[in-house]
């Protein structure tokens, strides 16, 4: 038996090939018995995934969620930046182009809108919280748009190492947030056909929370969704501690 | 062949990357600015251009489609690893926050619809 264990855990990306058809089957069994196929099986599967991370995290005590028990490891590469970013890039065969480029200049917006929006709600909610210096504000703002703009804006304005975990975990909530909520809120948000995925793309930002949000609400649209979602941080990350930390200090020193 | 189309992916993928990452540097931030959305603008680029559609036959479609594919599969396991823990148990300003920003974004997101030229092609 322990051999097994640990042939599986030698053979770490194969092994998490095989969980994650499991984890797919027993949620497409679920959606098609229990729920009758009003939710899709994959965004049963996701929100599965999240509470096995929860799990995983807790007993563990690591960051990776599931991927840090020895025996679920390959979920960690399987899952990674880099074979997630390697889909992403496939799904854009067969896209339309005639409707990436008539949604251009909204695409755009939607992501500068975005920024600024998420930014502008996570410092007002840092100030309610009784944050009053632009450097914590702006960095738990920047958490807000997502959890590497927080961190590369708050290093760059010199903010405590307290602030910069609460601006990663604040754009951890906004990743898990969307993951599990835009499945539920398509319908009523229009999010249904390829301009308003570009749009939903650009205003969430958040690469993981797109990428697993579209994927749990209809495929199709995960191309234009994660086109525009793919400039967010970087916009961020040069909006952030620059032209929004300034907007923070100038209304400081207003009131 | 297979590999000719997985290797057309990932020539547009890393082509893609470093553009986003020399982006980033251009405009001095500590960030790949979009790279694999150029890296997936390159993609529909080279599979739409009439010279690479001999190289484009059904079985090097299929390295593309296979990943394509996986998609799902690969977003569970992302979520599998993603650091609930932290977000979960940090306190209440980091769940307003980043609750507040969700649901701002969503209610957007009709709005901005509204303004942009209508799609007739529903999916």
């Amino acid at each position: 038996m322990s051999t097994a264990v640990t042939l599986l855990e030698q053979n770490a990306l194969i092994t998490a090939f095989m969980i994650v058809a499991l984890l797919l089957a027993a949620s497409n069994w679920i959606a098609a018995r229990i729920f009758q196929g009003q939710i899709h099986g994959s965004a049963i599967a996701i929100t599965l995934g999240l509470l096995l991370a929860y799990w995983g995290g807790w007993s563990s005590g690591g960051s990776n969620g599931l991927a840090d028990v020895s025996f679920f490891s390959g979920l960690g590469i399987l899952g990674g930046a880099m074979f997630r970013d390697f889909a992403i890039v496939a799904t854009a065969f067969g896209a339309d182009l005639d409707a990436l480029k008539r949604a251009g200049w909204v695409g755009v917006m939607s992501v500068v809108l975005g920024v600024v929006l998420s930014f502008l709600v996570g410092a007002v909610v840092a100030v309610v919280f009784g944050f009053s210096d632009a450097v914590s504000i702006s960095t738990i703002g920047a958490g807000a748009a997502t959890y590497i703009v927080g961190p590369v804006t708050g290093t760059a304005l010199g903010a405590s190492s307290g602030v910069i975990a609460l601006s990663v975990a604040a754009g951890l909530v906004k990743a898990i947030l969307v993951m599990v909520a835009t499945p539920l809120v398509a319908k009523r948000i229009g999010l249904d056909n390829p301009q308003s995925a570009l749009i939903y793309g650009g205003l969430m930002g958040t690469t993981s929370g797109v990428a697993a949000g579209l994927a749990a609400t209809d495929p199709k649209l995960v191309p234009y969704g994660a086109m525009t979602a793919t400039f967010y941080t970087g916009v961020g990350c040069l909006l952030a501690p620059s032209l929004l930390y300034l907007l923070v200090l100038s209304l400081q020193r207003l009131f | 062949m297979v590999v000719y189309g997985v290797g057309l992916l990932a020539a547009c993928m890393l082509v893609g990357v470093i553009l986003g990452d020399l982006l980033g540097q251009l405009i001095g931030v500590q960030a790949n600015v979009g790279g694999v959305g150029i890296a997936m603008l390159l993609l529909i680029w080279a599979t739409n251009a009439s010279r690479l559609t001999l190289l484009l036959a059904p079985p090097t479609s299929t390295g593309i489609t296979f990943w394509s594919a996986m998609y799902i599969p690969i977003v569970i396991a992302m979520a599998a690893k993603q650091n609930v823990v932290a977000a979960v148990s940090s306190g209440w300003l980091a769940l307003v926050a980043g609750v507040a920003a969700v649901v701002v974004s969503f209610a957007m997101i009709p709005l901005l619809s509204r303004l942009g030229p209508r799609s007739q092609d529903q999916l």
